[in-house]
């Protein structure tokens, strides 16, 4: 190849100031906590819900979620004998007040507190375009606010509803498990104030967790398995209705 | 054999456009874009610093451990206090920013207005001038015990009204400690009927 000295001076600086940028787009070393330790889920006792939204007023007040927008909610459900398919279902302003009072009659009521999944396979993080969202080494499903462009693309991709568009800085927001507390060795917002145990934070990597027992000895279900999402919310005495 | 110029002059043109692009790609990309997946890895440490502002039972207990006794024999054992007192932060209400008058920059200086975004104040880090609001038990018992169709069958349940007409429930329970006639609790109904928070 016919360069001169001259050219060549030229390329090799600016080849040199290519190579630190590739250098500098290798991987650093984690912070304290071992995120490879963990795999987090979460375990919801149906029975044991009662419906008195502190899990919601606690979400709101540990993560600023806007008013109208839910990171967890609860749903009351009304089976009646006959009509197993179309349940009522309510769930006025998330639940964050309570419920109304339900007047005994034919049927069966019922309390589901919903939140993320923090599905393995989640639709929401394979459809992102510019990888703002993602499933952690320790599998919660977080966005990168700082990335995100609030396309709304997975706010319709994920099949529980559980993500929207935050009204004031217009980007993708959701559960994040508390990612801040649970990576301090705290239990999420919602658990702390759940009166019933309803909601227990699970960690599957962790051999001493009570979660592996009841695993064992109880029937669980996720929510619609047929979607294949690799869901962690465990629910535990769930009604064939809840959709 | 005197073309081939041409074709090194390509060549070269594509080697700088590379180089080019390899540094316009380290200057866009963030450093930790790809560290752990298609994602920028340094994100999660971002998320990971959000303020905690329900401490846990753990830093209550540490302090109030005459009530914590009380609280660990009764059928309210699995309640953790946050869950009736609040979360245990406070933040002081934010003060308006100084506009552009020279008049209210002068007094911003003597004065610093509280931003939106001033630190939590945890009432365990200043017991005194921090202090949760006490609730109104008439409001807190009855979002758990009033009585509805659609709670669990063994869940403990009254009709307000009915139950104590206004008299306040801490008038004859213990919120700690709610089995009637003992302050430790034991009594009859104290059985830990909803239970299991970690």
């Amino acid at each position: 190849m016919n360069i001169s000295r001259r050219h060549l001076l030229i390329l090799l600086p600016a080849a040199a100031v290519a190579w630190k940028f590739v250098e500098a787009g290798t991987p650093e070393d984690s912070p304290n906590y071992q995120m490879s330790e963990h795999w987090w889920g979460m375990l919801i006792n149906i029975p044991k819900c009662i419906g008195c939204g502190n899990c919601v007023r606690a979400c709101a007040t540990e993560n600023d979620v806007p008013d109208g927008n839910f990171r967890t909610w609860v749903e009351r459900y009304h089976v009646t004998d006959t009509n197993m398919t179309t349940p009522e279902v309510i769930s006025p302003d998330g639940g964050k007040e309570g419920f109304p009072v339900a007047q005994e009659d034919a049927g069966k009521y019922f309390f589901v507190p919903k939140m993320c999944n923090h599905c393995a396979d989640s639709p929401c993080t394979q459809v992102c375009p510019v990888g703002a969202t993602f499933v952690s080494p320790d599998g919660v499903v977080l966005v990168d606010q700082t990335y995100c462009l609030g396309c709304a693309y997975c706010v319709q991709a994920c099949p529980y509803g559980c993500r929207y568009i935050h009204p004031t800085k217009h980007v993708a927001d959701k559960c994040t498990l508390c990612y801040h507390r649970i990576t301090k060795g705290l239990t999420t917002a919602c658990c702390e104030a759940c009166p019933t145990g309803a909601r227990q934070l699970a960690d599957l990597k962790n051999p001493n967790d009570p979660i592996h027992e009841f695993l064992k000895t109880h029937p669980v279900e996720v929510l619609k398995p047929q979607m294949a999402t690799g869901a962690k919310a465990y629910y535990f005495g769930l009604d064939g209705s809840v959709r | 054999m005197k073309d081939a110029g041409h074709l090194f002059r390509f060549a070269g043109l594509f080697v700088v456009a590379f180089l080019v692009f390899l540094l316009v790609r380290g200057y866009v990309v963030p450093k930790t874009f790809g560290q752990y997946g298609h994602y920028r890895g340094a994100a999660i440490g971002d998320i990971a610093k959000h303020p905690v502002k329900f401490a846990g039972h753990q830093t209550c207990e540490g302090c109030h451990t005459d009530v914590a006794d009380t609280h660990s024999k009764g059928a309210h054992a699995h309640v953790n206090c946050e869950a009736c007192h609040g979360a245990l932060f406070q933040r002081l209400p934010a003060t308006p920013q100084p506009k552009g008058n020279l008049y209210e920059r002068f007094v911003a200086l003597i004065v610093p207005p509280i931003p939106p975004d001033a630190p939590l104040l945890l009432h365990a880090e200043d017991p005194t001038s921090v202090t949760p609001t006490k609730p109104d038990t008439l409001v807190l018992c009855a979002r758990c015990h009033t009585t509805s169709a659609a709670k669990p069958k063994g869940f403990p349940q009254v009709d307000p009204a009915e139950h104590m007409g206004g008299v306040p429930c801490e008038t004859c329970h213990n919120p700690h400690s709610p089995a009637m006639g003992s302050d430790s609790g034991g009594g009859a109904g104290a059985s830990p009927v909803a239970g299991g928070a970690k």
